[in-house]
């Protein structure tokens, strides 16, 4: 089976600060990761890759340092991997960014049939959620979002467990189908060696504009409809009461939790026994 | 001469490439670059940046009033400016963001505010009445109706609940192969309804439901959707909805406007927009639609659904929350915040570090990273609070911390802040509440 991992190359958002005295977001010396969500797709579809057979091929969009994340993607056991990276890529939102990575995979699949293609619930650092589906609905392909479990694969359906806010959805689908995949869908693995060895020595390919019939007014700035008309800070909060727990620690547990009580923000249930008088 | 980028204030977002009349901007690895053989000062990407990245160095203090408002007919220009660009030239800046409006297909026929109203196995999803509240105030703004779409099988509960939360006008599609969510027939049934009334803005929460089906939706009407909103709003120009979410994982707030294709689409945060009033007995017009579905052709089945209860399932749904930080030291300790939770009926969550030191679960983190929460009372228990952490739970209704370090960061956000050692002070508020609560004395 042929499976395609969409992976982005994100700031580590966890490092991004805000400059207290500009306000602005300070980016220098943020390190670059594999968008963790990414992470755990390649990891499911090397995981049926040595189950099923097969082989698995990474799809990225990016600038050309984003090869490095490609390169670190290969070490866990990819076979293969395309970077798309062109100026006229850049200033794409997720309809753009879509289409773009839609017609990449398109193209490998002309030589390649693609069974599955995973992606990244999100990516942390736009979290927009909106390129996998995006993808799916461009390639004609059912989307299973939010997936915790692949219960089984079959030679013409997946089985998957989704994520849904008031329980656990179970899901067939046809193949091919395209699944985005929440963290507790497995753990990742270390590269093995041999694995690191083959990967240093792999070089992924570069796809730029000129390399697919491309429709040019439908990426970058100009096929993008959104576009962000202004940033600013989030609203503080402003601070509250601060109390000096150190010297009677049971008094001061007490005062506070007497408080709560006070204000209503914790309310006695009415029918527990002896209720306020 | 040529403009200056200011790298540390550029996020990167193209509106200058986009305005440059002569493309002597591009961006490269996210950062506006310009050229500076093609630059000519004419200044109009300094005015369109959105951080104030941009500038003309030989005029450092004046550098919009030296723009001349005719400069840009001395070009030769590729491609025709629209004629709204001649006249915001001579305008204020804001004008010149909102000028930039592309006339869209279709002209005036978009029209319309529309909340999809999210109803999954029996229930409705409380965020849609939410929208409708925000849905009245950004239709009342632009002077247009607003609309509730309920699509399932056996709606008809629904719709009254729809006009009582407000709308004036209520689409319906009720379908056996509607029964249970499914990504294909729900996006269909959606856009169909969109492609036909054209509406100008669609609304739905940000839901696993509605961050499943928007984006299907806009790809099939190839429009512009902004994902997780937390403020809405009508520019007063141009009528164009402003669209405010939290980006790089809530360190900034962007606000994003689609200015070339219609409808404008939302998904919207739950719990953010405030309740609107329920009036009973309300009506309205009620439209039926009728689509039909070929089961055969439609590629998913659900199998089955679990359903599980709130609290375990999502913790952005929890009312009460303790949470726990590197501070509780060890797993044993995750007992203090055991029986505090217990007492209080509340879930148990933590920060990044506390998931990484293996006392949590992933789907238990609180954070950038983890989950976003917004209880009514947010216990966070050794939690520093660094910004990461923050973003995901300061706009819990209520913040109390309990912390050894009086500059923790978690206690400039606490409502009531505690300094000392939680492991005497967890224990002594878990015995008052307990006392409290079983002998129900408030005070």
């Amino acid at each position: 089976m042929h499976f395609v991992v969409c992976l982005k190359q994100v700031p580590d958002t966890s490092e991004v600060r805000i400059d207290p005295i500009t306000n602005t977001l300070m980016r220098e010396g943020v390190p670059s990761i594999i968008n963790p969500y990414d992470a755990h797709g390649l990891e499911e579809a090397i995981r049926l890759k040595e189950k099923v057979g097969g082989k698995v091929t990474i799809v990225s969009m990016g600038p050309p340092q984003a090869k490095e994340a490609l390169k670190k993607a290969m070490t866990f056991g990819a076979d293969r991997a395309i970077l798309l990276s062109d100026r006229a890529f850049g200033g794409s939102d997720s309809l753009a960014t879509a289409y773009i990575l839609s017609s990449a995979i398109q193209k490998i699949q002309e030589t390649d049939p693609i069974d599955l293609v995973f992606a990244g619930k999100e990516a942390i650092d736009g979290d927009t959620a909106q390129t996998g589906p995006g993808i799916a609905q461009r390639l004609g392909f059912p989307q299973l979002t939010y997936a915790i479990k692949i219960q089984e694969l079959t030679e013409t359906t997946v089985t998957v467990e989704r994520k849904t806010e008031s329980g656990r959805q179970i899901v067939q689908a046809q193949l091919p189908a395209l699944i985005t995949v929440e963290k507790e869908l497995n753990d990742l693995r270390y590269a093995s060696l041999p694995n690191m060895m083959k990967a240093a020595a792999y070089e992924p390919e570069v796809w730029d504009v000129k390399s697919l019939s491309f429709d040019t007014k439908k990426m970058g700035l100009k096929g993008s409809p959104t576009s962000v008309s202004r940033i600013f800070a989030p609203p503080g909060r402003s601070g509250g009461e601060i109390m000096d727990g150190t010297k009677d620690p049971a008094a001061t547990a007490a005062t506070v939790v007497q408080k709560l009580f006070q204000q209503n923000i914790i309310m006695v249930n009415p029918l527990a026994k002896g209720g306020k008088s | 001469m040529t403009v200056a980028v200011d790298k540390t204030k550029c996020i990167g977002c193209g509106a200058c490439v986009v305005e440059c009349p002569i493309e002597a901007l591009d961006l490269i690895d996210g950062l506006a670059v310009v050229n500076p053989q093609k630059c000519n000062d004419n200044g109009k990407c300094v005015i369109v940046c959105p951080t104030n990245a941009l500038s003309l160095p030989n005029q450092p203090d004046q550098p919009k009033q030296a723009l001349d408002p005719e400069a840009g007919s001395k070009f030769d220009l590729k491609e025709p400016l629209p004629d709204t660009v001649k006249d915001y030239a001579q305008d204020n800046q804001k004008k010149a963001i909102s000028a930039q409006v592309t006339p869209v297909a279709g002209g005036d026929v978009w029209s319309g505010v529309w909340v999809i109203i999210e109803y999954s196995n029996g229930k409705v999803a409380p965020v849609s009445w939410e929208l409708l509240g925000e849905g009245r105030k950004l239709a009342d703004s632009i002077g247009c109706g607003l609309c509730g779409v309920i699509t399932g099988y056996q709606v008809d509960s629904v719709i009254p609940e729809a006009f009582a939360y407000g709308a004036e006008k209520v689409y319906v599609v009720d379908h056996f192969a509607l029964k249970d969510y499914r990504t294909e027939p729900y996006a269909e049934a959606i856009t169909s309804l969109v492609t036909k009334y054209q509406p100008e803005i669609i609304l739905m929460g940000a839901t696993s439901m509605g961050r499943d089906v928007f984006p299907a939706i806009a790809t099939r009407v190839q429009t512009g959707l902004t994902a997780d909103c937390t403020v809405l709003g009508i520019d007063p120009e141009t009528k164009l909805l402003q669209q405010t979410r939290p980006a790089f994982g809530g360190n900034i707030m962007a606000t994003i406007l689609c200015r070339t294709s219609r409808p404008q689409m939302a998904t919207v945060r739950p719990r953010v927009m405030a309740m609107p009033e329920r009036v009973e007995g309300r009506e309205g017009e009620l439209i039926h639609e009728e689509i039909s579905f070929d089961e055969t052709t439609i590629r998913t089945k659900v199998l089955e659904f679990i359903s599980s209860d709130a609290k375990s399932a999502f913790l952005d749904k929890a009312e009460i929350i303790v949470a726990v930080g590197l501070g509780i030291a060890a797993k044993r300790n995750m007992v203090l915040a055991e029986e505090l939770a217990e007492v209080l009926g509340a879930t148990i969550a933590g920060s990044r570090g506390a998931v990484e030191a293996g006392w949590l679960t992933h789907d238990q983190q609180v954070g950038q990273s983890g989950t976003t929460v917004r209880p009514k009372i947010y216990i966070a228990i050794g939690i520093s609070g660094a910004i990461q952490h923050l973003v995901g739970m300061e706009t819990s209704d209520f913040i109390i911390a309990i912390n050894n370090d009086p500059e923790a960061s978690i206690l400039k956000v606490a409502n009531y802040g505690i300094v000392g050692d939680l492991f005497q002070i967890v224990p002594a508020m878990t015995a008052e509440f307990k006392k409290r609560l079983q002998h129900g004395v408030a005070n």
